[in-house]
């Protein structure tokens, strides 16, 4: 098993008051994301957990990709990996803060 | 249900995950999760197969409010390593059903999605099993229905199926599936002229949901709707029979009658046929109403058993 | 041990106890007077609906009689039987109520020992051994969820990579020292000595209301996390 974890300065937080959600489930091509609301404003997190190793850059890529457009300030996202392809991990990423932030999916 | 219910309470039960599944029973608003994902109780026994784990360990319970009033629930997640029993995933339903037992006025659901024992920590949750099943037994000897819910897409087979069998009553879909050994490990065990697994057919004839409701192994029928699993669920806990020594020799009277009815039956149409269906070949095929309405009169007078 | 030479052990004044078919039926006296049935199966014996109904149909004869013998069930069975008649007729019902009518049994007053002698697995295990109230074992019993072989299809993993992991853990392969560490089983009988001393002492124990086999498995170190998840649920539903 890998563990990665990425953290990001951003500009603002994230809305609403959710403090916390879960989206997705750990299948294969799929992921579940846990996301909480532990965090100062301008701070984001990203954990990963994922028994597919030697991927590091491209989830570096993908998180930065989704921090710069969402802006999750606050916010610790939690990920158990199995076995998903980029876009499904970017799609349960942006899930998972409008999840929190209080919108339905 | 309420007039502003979520996208998903119309949608598919088998397509739903156990969370939505979930959400979807209970009153809005009215579920409290115990032990949830944010507590990262996960299984300790994955790692040693480099596999990954979930944060709730594919079993989600808590208690909620159906129409007002508070039960207890459990909800498998069958995509997660087969919805299959592992040592936390089990003790989670151990736990509610033993204060279900205690507390006695609330029933409890079981969302089954199961292939039966996780493998990885088989021997944890073969005995989670026996443990489940006896705290089924206590719960409702203290009075507390406990109704089975099977429809989801890893059905509800191996020890998932005896939980099954010790519920005050269960309801199937058209997908759900009931059966202690699954379709490849009797062909691998039997051949293929027992049984073909890739037959699915003969998967859905001999253990898919209309047959169970046929043969008594479930006491309703839902469509493949959130609704429709809520309808089943409310009726079958006012219905639940009591746990008492009437009751089990009924069983055993009504499982007597099913060898001595059907032992000879060499497939699921003969069973049928032998019921008193005109058309058994055609069942498969029926619409949600049409097999309702074909399995109520084919039904025996209503039993004591379970 | 043999059935045979077990019985002979367990009622050294005789017994009424008889074999058909692989199923073990009857009754006899425990030297210190206590009238016990007993029930099981013999001979490595796959467990479907025939043998089942037969089981459970024992079990509630000593019910009904109502004189709260204890009833022992003697194990060495194959899984359940694998076939088409026996899922096609609902084989999960015939398993549960045996199990449901064991359980039923010890709650009302007739406790139920189980002592695993020889092999069992899957359903069978479940059904049998694992319904009753104290479960014991004979050295040499070798009970399973599955053999590895059949696990190594299943998980895509080689035999031999399944029994390297073996070693650092006791939660998944098969045998009597892995099942007992996860609780599972009370205690191993010693066979030179008398079968009837140990399973009275067994049966003078005071009565367990409490389902501790997850405890016992928290102090065995087999399962580290069940007694205490099991706990915290149960207090958060009676805590709301």
């Amino acid at each position: 098993m890998e563990h990665l974890s990425y953290r990001h300065a951003v500009r603002r937080r994230a809305t609403g008051s959710k403090r916390k959600a879960l989206v997705g489930v750990v299948a294969s091509g799929n992921l579940e994301v846990l996301v909480e609301r532990v965090l100062p404003d301008y701070m984001c997190e990203v954990d990963i957990r994922t028994a597919a190793a030697g991927f590091g850059e491209i989830w570096r890529l993908v998180v930065a990709d989704f921090v710069e457009r969402r802006s999750p300030g606050g916010l610790k996202l939690s990920i158990n990996d199995g076995g998903a392809r980029p876009d499904m991990v970017s799609l349960r990423l942006a899930q998972a803060v409008r999840a929190v932030e209080g919108g339905h999916l | 249900m309420n007039s502003d219910a979520p996208w998903w309470s119309a949608h598919s039960w088998f397509g739903a995950s156990a969370r939505e599944r979930v959400r979807g029973l209970l009153d809005a608003d009215s579920f409290e999760e115990f032990i949830g994902p944010e507590h990262r109780e996960m299984s300790p026994h994955l790692r040693v197969f480099d596999l990954p784990e979930q944060f709730d360990d594919g079993m989600i319970v808590g208690r909620g409010l159906l129409d007002n009033a508070p039960v207890l629930i459990a909800a498998q997640e069958g995509r997660f390593m087969g919805g299959a029993f592992g040592e936390v995933h089990g003790a989670k339903l151990t736990g509610l059903l033993r204060a279900a037992r205690d507390i006695r006025s609330m029933p409890v659901l079981i969302l089954f999605d199961t292939g039966g024992v996780r493998l990885q920590e088989a021997n944890a949750g073969e005995l989670a099993i026996a443990e489940i099943m006896r705290a089924v037994i206590e719960a409702r000897l203290a009075g507390v229905p406990v109704v089975g819910l099977v429809g989801g897409r890893a059905g509800c087979y191996g020890g998932g199926s005896l939980i099954a069998g010790c519920c005050s009553a269960v309801a199937v879909s058209e997908q759900g599936r009931i059966s202690v050994s699954g379709p490849e490990v009797i062909e691998t065990n039997r051949g293929v002229e027992e049984f073909d697994s890739k037959d699915r057919a003969l998967v859905w004839r001999t253990m898919g949901g209309k047959h169970r409701r046929l043969i008594g192994g479930a006491e309703m029928y839902a469509d493949d709707t959130v609704p429709s699993f809520r309808d089943a669920a409310r009726r079958l806990i006012e219905r639940a029979p009591p746990m008492n020594v009437a009751t089990l020799a009924a069983e055993q009277y009504r499982l007597v009658r099913r060898i001595e009815r059907f032992g000879a039956c060499a497939d699921a149409v003969d069973v049928w046929r032998s019921m008193g269906a005109t058309e058994p070949q055609a069942i498969p095929a029926l619409a949600y109403q049409e097999f309702v309405a074909l399995a109520d009169r084919l039904e025996e007078p209503a039993h004591e058993a379970r | 041990m043999r059935l045979d030479e077990i019985l002979a052990s367990l009622f050294p004044n005789g017994h009424e106890v008889v074999l058909d078919h692989g199923l073990i039926s009857g009754h006899g006296k425990l030297p210190g007077g206590a009238a016990v049935a007993v029930i099981g199966v013999d001979g490595r014996t796959a467990v479907g609906i025939d043998e089942a109904i037969r089981l459970s149909a024992n079990v509630l004869d000593v019910v009904r009689r109502g004189r709260n013998d204890a009833i022992l069930v003697l194990i060495d069975s194959s899984s359940q039987r694998m076939s088409k008649r026996d899922e096609l007729l609902g084989l999960s019902e015939f398993l549960a109520h045996l199990a449901k009518c064991l359980i039923f049994a010890d709650c009302m007053g007739s406790r139920t020992i189980g002592l695993l002698y020889g092999h069992t697995a899957a359903g069978a295990f479940i059904a049998t051994a694992m319904a009753t109230r104290t479960l014991a074992a004979l050295p040499g019993a070798d009970p399973a969820v599955m053999d590895l072989p059949s696990m190594s299809r299943v998980t895509k993993l080689p035999v031999e990579v399944l029994e390297e992991k073996a070693k650092s853990t006791p939660v998944f392969a098969p045998g009597l020292e892995n099942v007992a560490q996860t609780g599972a089983i009370e205690a191993v009988l010693d066979p030179t000595i008398s079968l009837a001393i140990q399973v009275e002492a067994l049966l003078a124990k005071p009565p367990e209301t409490a389902d501790t086999r997850d405890r016992l498995g928290e102090e065995r170190h087999g399962r580290p996390k069940a007694a205490d998840i099991a706990a915290r649920v149960y207090g958060l539903a009676r805590g709301s």
